[in-house]
């Protein structure tokens, strides 16, 4: 996440930066095949000690998540009653939530029965378990976009790249090295992989009337999934500057106690 | 500063510190508490530890109601508290970056040591407790990073579990006894739960008889000399108690800044991954604080057998797991290392510039552990194992007989009262045991 820079001042200035800088290589995953390009690294709303989501993406971004990704992906760790924390009222929740049908039970004879999803329910995953997942998408089963934003050291950018980075044909320099298998398809910044192209211009219509570029969809529903990974990050920032303000006057007054407690002594 | 003995208070406090001098204790220890008047900002790193460490229990007691120790729920659980528990965002925050911070201050605290010879005599019990806590700390926080159950966890605690496959003869069995079955999984996972509850109780034992020693003759200060007298020393209460707490603002600002700003900042992008004993991770990182081992740990990658003959005497992994082990019972070891009768590195002019190799060098061994055991990666890191080694049992122990230290001031009041000019009647003289 970009808020590092000026932390990283703070990390300096008390000279820990030695110590803290260690950690954070990891192999650059484009680095190793010739002929990718680095991944990506926009602007994102939310970057920054004063950053928040913006509401209208998030929205945007689950249309996308709802309409194409769900098709495939599950987002185990969402409830449709969070959707409440990115604008939606209360009955847009139920009307969303009613749109899908989960399995409940079991009920009184003791089946298994399914019924419309409720706020109170987890997002409805597309497949059974890893197993069908894995079967219905040639051995492969999609991850679950939960932590999809969190868990490379790209964020929300890694999904924007995957999403925009797919190419007709590979560069010279990456076949000379790498090959597609059947059913794979090649993309830039990750090299090969059997996601199909999710994307196309317009593929679907935005209730709010923006143009549904392939960008567009891929920087809503980056943002909609840096959000499903990171829900209290406006909380936790706020917080923070909150916690930070008082620490610094409350620091400020102990150094003049400090001084003038020592002030005695010399 | 003398005690007269009775606490001040009600008469319930005096009826009570008659039976249980618990008042007059205190008192002595945390208000009268007799500490050299020159202590830099160097010294706030105990009491910070002392902090972090009730941190850690806080937030980790909390944590501990909502975890669920168990491979099938475990990281769930964790992804509960960060989304549904009241403030668990905050809390798991807290805990998580609290390691780090925790092992910040305490390498800080440890350097210090080093440099003023906190370790000498008559403080070498006191050095050997702080080399027990810092142990116990690794052991607690290795099991910690096991707990969210992500793919750094399972792998972390794969790899690490598994160098006790290095004992000769009973080695594997060790290891399944470890694991409580063949691979890393549900019984390592509630024992490793059970372990992280428990060892933090043990180090605040281990940090009370930390404390217990420390008073027997009080704080070692910058200049490495002992007190001359009263004049030398002031109560701990109000000026270190104000100090310390000055400190602590600070520290709680830039701790704030990170739990606020960068949770993740020190933490591995992997763990956010379930933990799939199918998949290895491309590289096995363990946390930031751990580094300088691993790199040591990796740097063996070579057998030591007897010449022309092919006996291994060694294997690569054992001999791996000795030096990694070896390199914190050095650290045990130092106070029978240097034997240089001066404590403070600001007196022994060439120790001094060793003490900053070894600083750096701890650091460059640190990013070796980073980096992919490969090329030239490994060979940097046997470099620097080397000299971490050479630096303890070779550089101290020759600088303990040939470095001539410069004069010592006379006491400590003397600089400090004088606005710490020149020491006058300073002669070269070897410090007073006490």
């Amino acid at each position: 996440m970009r808020a590092l820079s000026p932390l990283r001042g703070l990390l300096m200035a008390a000279g820990l930066s030695a110590l803290a800088t260690g950690a954070f290589t990891t192999g650059a995953l484009a680095a190793e095949q010739p002929g990718l390009e680095h991944y990506p690294s926009l602007d994102w709303h939310f970057e920054g000690i004063f950053g928040t989501y913006e509401r209208a993406s998030l929205q945007r971004g689950f249309q996308v998540y709802n309409e194409v990704c769900a098709a495939c992906h599950g987002l185990d760790l969402l409830a449709y009653r969070n959707l409440e924390a990115i604008g939606f009222s209360p009955e847009e929740v139920k009307a969303i939530a009613a749109g899908h049908r989960v399995e409940d039970g079991p009920d009184d004879a003791g089946d298994m029965f399914e019924r419309p999803a409720t706020p109170a329910d987890r997002f409805r995953s597309p497949f059974a378990n890893a197993k069908q997942a894995a079967a219905a998408n040639g051995g492969a089963a999609p991850p679950d976009l939960s932590l999809v934003a969190k868990r490379t050291e790209y964020g929300p950018d890694y999904t924007y790249a995957l999403l925009t980075g797919y190419e007709e044909t590979p560069p010279y320099a990456w076949s000379q090295e790498n090959s597609l298998l059947p059913g794979q398809y090649f993309n830039k910044y990750r090299g090969a992989i059997s996601m199909a192209p999710p994307l196309t211009e317009d593929l679907i219509e935005y209730s709010d009337g923006t143009g549904a570029t392939v960008h567009q969809m891929a920087y809503d529903v980056s943002n909609f999934l840096m959000w499903a990974a990171e829900p209290h990050m406006e909380e936790r920032k706020q917080t923070g500057i909150k916690a930070i303000l008082f620490l610094l006057v409350f620091t400020v007054i102990l150094y003049a106690v400090k001084r003038k407690i020592w002030a005695k002594l010399h | 500063m003398a005690s007269n003995g009775t606490a001040p208070g009600s008469k319930l406090v005096k009826w009570i510190d008659h039976r249980l001098p618990i008042f007059t204790f205190m008192r002595h220890e945390t208000h009268e508490y007799p500490t050299p008047r020159n202590l830099s900002y160097w010294w706030n790193f105990g009491s910070l530890a002392g902090i972090v460490l009730v941190i850690m229990i806080a937030t980790g007691l909390v944590l501990a109601m909502q975890y669920a120790p168990h491979k099938d729920l475990a990281f769930d659980s964790v992804e509960r508290i960060m989304r549904d528990v009241n403030g668990g965002w905050l809390l798991r925050y807290i805990h998580m970056n609290g390691a780090s911070f925790f092992f910040i201050v305490v390498y800080i605290h440890i350097f210090r040591g080093l440099y003023y010879g906190s370790y000498k005599p008559p403080r070498e019990i006191l050095w050997l407790l702080g080399v027990l806590i810092l142990l116990l700390m690794m052991g607690t926080a290795f099991m910690g990073y096991v707990l969210p159950w992500g793919q750094m966890s399972l792998w972390g605690a794969t790899v690490i579990t598994n160098l006790f496959s290095a004992i000769p003869l009973v080695g594997e069995s060790i290891v399944e006894w470890l694991w409580g079955g063949f691979s890393v999984d549900n019984p390592t996972l509630n024992r490793f739960f059970v372990f992280h509850f428990l060892l933090p109780f043990v180090i605040v034992a281990v940090v009370f008889l930390h404390l217990w020693a420390l008073h027997r003759f009080g704080s070692n200060n910058p200049l490495g000399i002992d007190a001359k007298g009263p004049q030398d020393k002031i109560p701990f209460h109000p000026y270190y108690t104000v100090k310390d707490a000055f400190g602590l603002g600070v520290f709680l600002i830039v701790f704030a800044a990170v739990v606020s700003f960068a949770p993740n900042f020190m933490g591995h992008p992997d763990n956010y991954i379930p933990a799939n004993p199918l998949v290895t991770p491309p590289h096995i990182v363990p946390e930031w604080y751990f580094l300088p081992f691993y790199a040591m740990l990796r740097a063996v990658d070579f057998d030591i057998a007897i010449p022309f003959t092919g006996i291994v005497i060694i294997e690569a992994k054992l001999g791996g797991v000795l030096v990694m082990f070896g390199s914190i019972a050095l650290l045990a070891l130092l106070p029978w290392l240097d034997r240089s009768p001066v404590r403070s590195g600001r007196f022994r002019p060439v120790f001094k510039w060793f003490f900053w190799v070894f600083a750096l060098d701890c650091v460059i061994l640190g990013y070796c552990g980073s980096q992919p055991a490969e090329g030239g990666w490994i060979v940097a890191a046997q470099i620097a194992t080397l000299w971490y080694f050479l630096h303890f049992l070779a550089i101290l122990p020759l600088l303990s007989i040939l470095e001539r230290p410069k004069p010592l001031p006379a006491s400590i009041g003397e600089p400090v009262l004088k606005g710490g000019g020149t020491l006058a009647g300073a002669a070269a003289k070897p410090m007073e045991k006490a």
